[in-house]
């Protein structure tokens, strides 16, 4: 199986965040990147398959210089190929930007599986995948925690509100991974070391035929007015409830239902 | 042509609450433009639901009722979506930001050519431009954003955010026909898990557990809580992570996003990965021994107190009061 994996490279979960001097992005100083949690699942049931059933991972990232790391991070992890589209600020939260420059660049390259996860954490958009899907043609499932492989197809369980829909679905086509799909591996320090030896392909968005000023110009479909911290809130009324637990739950109740009138 | 065009969610024929809050919340924001409100539906068997939808804003209802749309596929259902956009060509299709609309809003949007806002918490009209704000970095940060002036302008609503109001319309009913379908990820079957149990992500009422509950047998106390209050069981990842409770009940940054009226936390210290997940609850209640945990930061109230005493307690006085 020739199985590629999309990884987007995000601020680390823990970060603080802070707002950046053009009030529309995050102040990047003081960030750790990290492979974007979800995209962890995406490689990990690709490296499983390759495993199993032979075939090779490779790993495409459009993001910055600095998104390098993620793709050895992934490469340390047992990918075979890494590819880098040098670029993406200027279309950062753009999903069918992303979309179109990740499906420009797979459209060429042979695949029976596209992998990636069900979102970017930070943008926290989830539309990558059913887009690149639509503009590959391809069929596409999304939030997925269970694959069944076969050769040429595979049954899918996509996480719906209060249950999962079992879905069939032949191959290639796109798939984004929820959490709980599998458990992500760590990297051993012999895949780190065999890592460093490994070629990252480097590509520019205009040698996929695409202008990347365009896309973030006027084919822009997406455009970020102001970017805000969430309003402080107010100190809330926190009762002791050491001593007197019962007490301190009646007082509770009785907070709830006679001022914030929840029940 | 113009107006908002709302896609309506239905699971075995009946519609889903996401859908009609997108639906009254697209008539209320025509009400500025003078833009008429038109709804897609989608399903088999489903026509008999179309009409009632005129009581929530939309004028047309097109209705796609066909074998192949009885259970959900993007590829199918964007087919619907597609040909009631040829029809109205539209300022704006509405999504509601559920599993389903969230899989088929970038579907259709891709296929129109378009972007999308997804899970969008705040609505406004400048013009004839739809100004969003959503959370981003997991609303650690709120994003006010447009769609660059690409039209339609797809947009989906975060569920239990916006209010569903009838508004005592009467709806024109439009069959969709002759749509032919190439389906090739289909659902075999929707599986419903834990027995109907309310899921986090639609639940107006979230009582959650965190590492402070010691074991999985003790989600049993969250529960009783929990149907007490008609609410979903929530989780912090310590406590998904540990094994637990299903994944499917995590709040948080690597689970579910959720903005309930009256959010539980007990036994959950608040990590930032958590606080980014639930911090947009309107009424947050913290049980927490420890007094200097993070979550009392976010809390509107809170007891100091070992949870395996406070809430038993609670749930006896809110008995007292549920039964009054």
């Amino acid at each position: 199986m020739k199985c590629i994996v999309c990884m987007t490279h995000v601020p680390d979960t823990a970060s603080v965040i802070k707002i950046g001097a053009d009030g529309k992005h995050i102040d990047e100083s003081g960030i750790k990147w990290i492979v974007s949690p979800y995209d962890e699942y995406a490689l990990e049931e690709a490296l499983l398959l390759t495993e199993s059933k032979g075939g090779e991972v490779t790993v495409v990232t459009y993001g910055p210089q600095r998104a390098e790391a993620g793709l050895r991070e992934c490469l340390a992890r047992g990918a075979h190929n890494a590819v880098h589209i040098v670029g993406g600020e200027s279309t950062l939260g753009d999903s069918l930007a992303i979309a179109k420059v990740l499906a420009a660049a797979l459209k060429d390259r042979e695949h029976d599986v596209v992998l990636c996860g069900i979102k970017g954490v930070g943008t926290d958009n989830a539309q990558v995948g059913p887009m690149l899907a639509e503009l590959l043609g391809l069929p596409h499932v999304s939030g997925v925690t269970k694959i069944e492989w076969s050769d040429a197809s595979i049954v899918a369980h996509r996480e719906v509100e209060g249950g999962y829909e079992v879905v069939e679905s032949p191959l290639p086509a796109v798939i984004t991974a929820q959490k709980g799909l599998n458990e992500p591996r760590y990297a051993a320090l012999k895949g780190i070391m065999a890592a460093k030896r490994k070629p990252v392909e480097k590509l520019e968005v205009g040698a996929l035929g695409l202008d990347e000023s365009a896309l973030a110009g006027v084919e822009a479909t997406y455009s970020v007015r102001s970017l805000e911290l969430p309003p402080a809130k107010e100190a809330g009324k926190i009762i002791q409830g050491e001593d007197d637990p019962k007490a301190a739950a009646a007082e509770l109740v009785k907070l709830l239902a006679d001022e914030a009138k929840v029940f | 042509m113009a107006g908002i065009l709302v896609f309506i969610e239905q699971r075995d024929g009946s519609i889903r609450k996401g859908s009609l809050e997108a639906l009254s919340e697209a008539k209320r924001q025509a009400a500025a433009t003078g833009w008429p409100v038109a709804a897609v539906l989608a399903g088999e068997g489903v026509s008999g639901s179309a009409a009632g939808l005129g009581a929530y804003g939309a004028s047309q209802v097109f209705v796609a009722d066909d074998p192949n749309l009885k259970l959900y596929s993007a590829e199918g259902y964007s087919e619907a979506v597609a040909a009631a956009v040829e029809k109205v060509s539209p300022d704006a299709v509405f999504f509601s930001a559920t599993a389903m609309g969230r899989d088929l809003a970038p579907r259709v949007a891709a296929r129109l050519g378009v972007g999308a806002l997804a899970d969008v918490t705040g609505l406004s009209l400048d013009g004839d431009t739809f100004v969003a704000t959503r959370p981003v970095y997991s609303a650690k940060a709120f994003a006010t954003v447009d769609t660059a002036g690409k039209k339609p302008q797809v947009i989906g609503l975060r569920p239990n955010v916006f209010s569903a109001e009838e508004s005592g319309g009467s709806a024109e009913v439009v069959n969709l026909d002759a749509l032919s379908f190439s389906i090739r990820a289909v659902v075999k079957e929707l599986v419903s898990s834990g027995g109907g149990e309310i899921d986090v992500a639609e639940a107006d009422v979230i009582v959650s557990g965190g590492r402070g509950l010691k074991g999985p047998e003790n989600f049993a106390l969250m529960r009783e809580l929990a149907d007490l209050l008609g609410a979903a069981v929530g989780a912090s990842r310590a406590a998904v992570d540990a094994g637990w409770i299903d994944h499917s009940h995590q709040v948080g940054q690597t689970g579910k996003v959720v903005s309930p009226s009256l959010y539980i936390a007990c036994g959950i210290s608040g990590a930032i990965q958590h606080l980014a997940g639930m911090s947009s609850s309107k009424i947050i209640v913290a049980i927490n021994k420890d007094p200097d945990a993070p979550i009392f930061k976010v809390a509107d109230y809170g007891v100091v107190g070992d949870l395996f005493h406070v809430v038993p307690a609670m749930i006896e006085e809110i008995k007292k009061i549920k039964g009054a």
